[in-house]
């Protein structure tokens, strides 16, 4: 009996968004009288911080500071309709619907400021700063801030955009059975180094080094919170997660924090981020999705470093003590 | 039934209340007194969201009677800052990005409060045990850890 050292290694791919009936999402942007910006979605944000992303995109879009930019989440109800906040797909249905949505009111900003400066819209750019100037000229410049004001009270125009992105539906080809799921594929590579106690069938995941592929990071240090913590949670689904721990029926599940279990601040791995930043060509300013993806090359790695350090596959999740210690009694048996 | 008054300190302001026998200190300060920075995740004590500090003490205010605080001098994370001034906790978890969802960060704050004011330059594993009954799903708990670290060193330089 003794504690035995393994190492395994995963990779996977993961697609953005799914292939269900069609993946849409809408967005409409407008602007106040004071020229700040409204994007109205059905999007929600349930932490993964979409708000920030979604006004960071129409910002750059627009051209404007991101503080001046006001993302609307509040209700499915009378919100432009979204498929939902999963698979990954947040930042890159959304995004594009933004985009969109910000392209069409920057257009409507550029025409009324236009008007005020008396010259061509395509002859005016944004400095980023909330000013619009004509470009070669910029000391013929008007505040956004006096453009929305102008749109609003003396031109009678609405500084609005509609945005819409939809991947449709893929069906698989008759003959060959080939299909396009996905449009937008994330990537990751994790090794996991772990100690087996092949007495106790415990384990204890030593280091996890991961590598995430995930197109353009749009914002690095947001993308690397989701990344420590998925990892962590990568773990969790490894090990310790599950609804139904108890047998021989879901009636000796578990039912609240007691019983469903998940690793403490004391059983943290070693962590490891790398971000490769491959951009995508049809993602937001060529993001892909970073979310869930995050947390699943963890799991075939941490069951081929249990493998490694004691010689048993174990196929079901999580990988528990009492599984392994079967799976070793099984295997002296044979 | 007979309503109980209660009396106590929220953050420094004196608080006087009636509340229905058996009420929660969670749901007295949400509901009634509208202070919603302690949340309610499990409402059976483990998993530390609902923490607040009751004389010096980090407490499980879903498993506190309102009644049994009469005369206490309570602190939630709400009455951290000061004059629009972040406390450094506050502070360092914003710096670290020790918040995603943003739900355990309350009962985060809390816990390494009553930590810091009691080991001003605590050891990691004083800090791990510190947040042990404290639940996170976002974070992987690294970056909350590495925040109360953070907020020790920047308390015991602005002592020094």
């Amino acid at each position: 009996m003794a504690i035995r050292r393994g190492r395994g290694v995963a990779a996977i791919n993961y697609p953005t968004g799914m292939n269900l009936g069609g993946d849409p999402t809408q967005a409409l942007v407008h602007s106040t009288p004071t020229g700040n910006f409204m994007v109205t979605l059905s999007s929600v944000d349930l932490g993964q911080g979409m708000k920030q992303i979604m006004a960071q995109i129409c910002a750059e879009t627009i051209g404007v500071p991101t503080d001046r930019v006001v993302v609307d989440t509040a209700d499915t109800d009378t919100g432009p309709h979204c498929m939902g906040t999963f698979a990954s797909r947040g930042t890159h249905r959304a995004g594009n619907a933004v985009i969109q949505a910000a392209r069409e009111a920057r257009q409507v900003m550029l025409e009324v400021a236009a008007e005020e400066l008396e010259v061509n819209a395509s002859d005016l750019d944004t400095d980023g700063q909330g000013n619009i100037l004509v470009k070669g000229a910029p000391q013929r410049s008007i505040s956004i801030f006096d453009v929305a004001l102008s749109a609003h009270f003396k031109r009678g125009r609405s500084i609005s955009g509609r945005g819409m992105f939809l991947i449709p539906r893929s069906y698989p080809d008759k003959e060959t059975g080939a299909m396009k799921p996905s449009t937008c594929y994330a990537h990751a590579c994790t090794v996991a180094e772990v100690e087996v106690d092949d007495e106790t069938g415990e384990v204890t995941v030593l280091t996890v080094k991961n590598v995430f592929e995930i197109g353009r990071a749009l914002n690095p240090k947001m993308v690397e919170q989701q990344l420590v913590g998925g990892s962590w949670m990568g773990i969790s689904h490894a090990l310790y997660e599950t609804t139904e721990p108890y047998y021989p029926d879901r009636d000796h599940g578990g039912t609240d924090f007691n019983q469903y279990l998940m690793p403490g601040p004391g059983d943290l791995a070693q962590t490891e981020i790398i971000v490769l930043e491959r951009p995508s060509a049809d993602g937001p300013f060529g993001a892909k999705g970073p979310g869930e993806m995050c947390a699943n090359p963890q799991i075939p790695a941490v069951a081929n470093a249990v493998f490694d350090a004691v010689g048993v596959r174990i196929d079901t999740l999580p990988i528990t003590p009492e599984r392994i210690l079967r799976a070793l009694k099984a295997q002296a048996s044979n | 039934m007979a309503k109980i008054p209660v009396q106590f300190t929220l953050n420094g302001a004196e608080k006087a209340e009636f509340f229905d026998s058996g009420t929660t200190l969670l749901n007295a300060l949400r509901d009634k007194i509208g202070d919603t920075s302690p949340k309610g995740g499990c409402h059976q004590g483990t998993c530390g969201a609902c923490s607040v500090i009751i004389d010096g003490e980090l407490r499980l205010s879903c498993l506190t009677l309102a009644e049994t605080c009469n005369g206490a001098a309570i602190t939630t994370t709400s009455g951290l800052s000061q004059g629009g001034v972040l406390h450094p906790l506050q502070r360092a978890f914003l710096d670290a990005f020790a918040t995603q969802c943003g739900f355990c960060t309350p009962g985060m704050i809390m816990a390494a409060k009553v930590l810091l004011d009691h080991t001003p330059d605590p050891s990691r594993d004083d800090v791990v045990e510190a947040l042990s009954g404290n639940i996170c799903r976002c974070t992987g708990y690294e970056p909350i850890i590495q925040a109360v670290l953070t907020a020790a060193r920047s308390n015991s330089q602005n002592a020094a």
